[in-house]
């Protein structure tokens, strides 16, 4: 740019910036900016509550507080997964939820509720006598907490640190109690950094469950997710699981794969799932190409636009194998090996672990059926890999989709005499826990008797996959799946049946055939030219 | 040596624009197949379309011309002195003979072409575009009332019909060779006059 017309550019920009500024409503009498952002944000400033001036002894005084204003609230949470953990699947009629699926990372909840609950929102779940009808027992803060400093301590039933302690003991880490009168003050909507106290952590740590849900979507950039943004769109998990009366849509008991119903519009009564993509951007999308809606009515949106995950610097567990638990090191203390980055790849207390960053996820196709093996279902170590729970879905089911799932594979205990799988006491400093005392037997018999199933005594271990749908970390779309990336042999949906992908599939008979007609053609040809070229030359 | 006009501008246009068309969707159709890399598969796909919709805006033309001037006829299959053209691209090509179909105004095509050319254009032509044009709405099949059609079925008649116009194309370019010189041939179709014996070849000469 010649310099009059820099000159000429900066003099438009600050005189810009000035009308713009000039333009600005005055603010209200009194208000300075901050105070502003305050009564924009809220009807309520918590702060001047005299019933939140405290002092709390405990979790549920505050909660007593809350619900003093808010008088049904515990009776909405009382209705959702989040309290129960528990959820009937009113297709299969299975029982699911927490409280009783099996699955293949911790394996299970019952017998270890002091610790599993940490991320339960209540307060005083240690065994199976929790009284759900209880409103005071319903935590508030964990889901509404502002400051980032309520923290539910692991092996309390889900209480945060009232004094100072210590982080699980004889750790030399100390914990300081958590200030509930400030917590409380500063109450507010949800955030990613709420749902993710829980939700990044599943399975143990930070992103080993899900892969496409883990630390770094705290403050993602736009390359990791174009919605949650933390400098661009900046979404809350909120703002797409949009939930009314606390029970927040959206659950992979029972996902929406195929959503045809199109964008949701205010105003109009929809009662569909609004967490899909397609209750925002619709069922065509695509502007500038027709072929790629096309293409949506087979493939999830997740399929193209989910290129991998695990994307944000924090690894996902691929597989855990329960069978190797329990080695001891040189030093005679329960081992643990880490990788070159410092990530657990053995701990004595679990076995053998394999991570993976920018993982590619596997496909299959998915119509929102999913079932589970449960305690007391069948299975046998004949049956090759027992699936702790399955999609359904095929190429001629109208519902089913193409979705990228995340298979986790694992090997776990089960009971080889009356062939089921067992829920182990791992947690828990008694004389029984796998953690503290590394006997299956005694863990699993302890933790069998608590859901008062039968064990027969005898261990031995399963192999196993569970498959978790991918949904999050959606890219920007110039970072989305290439079309080559499936149209070619070897490609990411090489192991996807039931469809012709061009690129992909042949009838390599009709290419033979071809080819060998086309090649004896010209040879014909050729031949025929040839024999012209030698008797002209007679 | 007499000259006469035999193709005339549209038809000259047509043949080859449909030709380069024809080759460039053969080129991009294969890699779209997945036999190799060129254009790169979403761009193959792209102007795979783009030509496929030209193709078939220069058809509607082309059907248009044929019947509106007549030039249908020049198709019209015929078993007369068929049997002798064989027989001279059997035999008489390598032996100097005579061409035993003399091209006129009026029959622009010995019966041998008229044959190969009709197989286009009621075989693989229609083929091709039944299937390719199926192809690039295969989303709307069960709109259409046809859901039940299997991709795959249609995508391999597609592919049929690609082997066929490949087979058509080596067979079409060698023939081009073997007018009175190897290149008079490709000059007719360019300029549109063709230099045919004389009735009396002594009187002319």
């Amino acid at each position: 740019m010649p310099p009059r017309r820099i000159w000429l550019s900066i003099v438009f920009a600050v005189g810009f910036a000035l009308s713009a500024w000039a333009d600005e409503p005055a603010p209200a009498a009194g208000a300075n900016p901050a105070d502003l952002k305050k009564i924009l944000k809220s009807t309520a400033d918590h702060g001047k509550f005299k019933e939140l001036e405290g002092p709390f002894a405990s979790g549920p005084d505050v909660t007593k507080r809350c619900l003093e204003c808010h008088t049904e609230a515990a009776k909405q949470v009382h209705r959702t997964k989040h309290w129960t953990w528990e959820f009937l699947n009113p297709e299969s009629k299975q029982r699911l939820g927490k409280k009783n699926v099996i699955n293949n990372f911790c394996i299970s909840v019952p017998s270890n509720y002091g610790f599993c609950v940490t991320c339960h929102v209540g307060y005083g779940w240690k065994d199976a006598n929790f009284d759900f009808t209880s409103e005071t027992n319903v935590d508030c803060l964990v889901c509404h907490d502002t400051t980032g400093s309520y923290k539910k301590i692991p092996g309390r039933a889900g209480h945060p640190a009232y004094e100072e302690m210590e982080v699980p003991p004889g750790s030399g880490k100390k914990i300081k109690p958590v200030d509930l009168v400030k917590v409380a003050q500063n109450i507010g909507k949800t955030s990613r950094d709420t749902c993710g106290a829980c939700h990044f952590f599943g399975g143990g740590g930070d992103g080993i469950k899900h892969g496409d849900m883990d630390s770094s979507l705290a403050a993602p950039d736009k390359a990791l997710d174009v919605h949650m943004d933390a400098t661009g769109n900046d979404f809350s998990c909120g703002t797409c699981h949009q939930t009314s009366a606390h029970d927040v849509p959206g659950s992979r008991y029972q996902p929406t794969a195929a959503d045809r119903d199109g964008a949701h519009i205010r105003g109009k009564a929809d009662k569909t799932n609004p967490a899909t993509c397609q209750s925002c951007h619709g069922a065509t999308p695509h502007k500038e190409e027709a072929r790629l809606d096309s293409h949506a009515r087979k493939i999830a949106c997740q399929t193209c636009h989910i290129p991998s995950i695990a994307r944000g610097g924090v690894p996902t567990k691929t597989s855990w194998d329960w069978s190797t638990a329990g080695q001891k090191g040189p030093d005679g203390k329960p081992l643990i090996k880490k990788d070159a980055k410092g990530h657990v790849i053995y701990d004595a207390k679990k076995g053998d672990f394999t991570l993976a960053e920018n993982l590619v996820p596997e496909y299959m196709w998915f119509n929102g059926k999913v079932n589970y093996t449960l305690l007391g279902d069948k299975v046998s170590k004949s049956d090759g890999i027992t699936r702790i729970n399955w999609f359904e879905g095929s190429a001629d089911d109208a519902n089913s989709l193409i979705w990228p799932v995340k298979v986790f594979r694992g090997s776990q205990p089960y009971d080889p005499v009356n062939q089921t799988l067992v829920t182990p006491h791992t947690a828990g400093d008694d004389d029984t826990s796998y953690w503290k005392n590394f006997g299956w037997e005694k863990a699993i018999a302890t933790g069998m008797a608590s859901v008062g199933a039968p064990f027969s005594g005898k261990v031995d271990f399963v192999k196993t996959e569970m498959v978790w749908p991918v949904t999050h970390m959606v890219a920007p779309k110039d970072k989305s799946v290439r079309c080559i990336e499936c149209h070619q042999q070897d490609g990411r949906l090489q192991h996807v049946g039931g469809i012709y992908i061009p690129g992909r599939d042949h009838v390599r008979l009709i290419d033979l055939i071809g080819f060998a007609l086309a090649g004896l053609t010209l040879l014909g040809v050729l031949g025929h030219g040839a024999l012209r070229y030698l008797s002209h030359r007679k | 040596m007499q000259r006469i006009y035999i193709f005339k501008r549209f038809e000259r246009f047509w043949h080859w624009a449909q030709a380069l068309l024809v080759i460039f969707m053969l080129a991009s159709g294969f890699e779209i197949h997945g036999l190799y890399k060129l254009f790169g598969f979403k761009h193959a796909v792209q102007y795979h379309t783009v030509a496929a919709w030209s193709l078939i805006g220069l058809w509607v033309f082309a059907i248009f011309w044929h019947f509106t001037t007549g030039e249908w006829k020049h198709y019209v299959p015929t078993l007369d002195k068929l049997d002798a053209v064989i027989k001279y691209y059997l035999t008489g090509i390598f032996r100097d003979a005579p061409h035993p179909f003399r091209v006129t105004r009026l029959q622009k095509h010995n019966p041998l072409q008229r044959l190969a050319y009709l197989k286009v254009k009621l075989l693989i032509n229609p083929l091709i575009w039944i299937t390719g044009v199926l192809l690039l709405f295969y989303a709307d099949w069960p709109a259409w009332g046809i859901g039940r059609l299997q991709l795959g079925t249609v995508a391999v008649l597609h592919t049929i019909g690609a082997f066929l116009m490949l087979i058509f194309l080596i067979v079409h370019v060698y023939f081009v060779t073997t007018g009175h010189t190897p290149l008079a041939q490709i000059k007719a179709m360019i300029t549109g006059w063709d230099e045919v014996e004389d009735e009396q070849p002594a009187a002319a000469k």
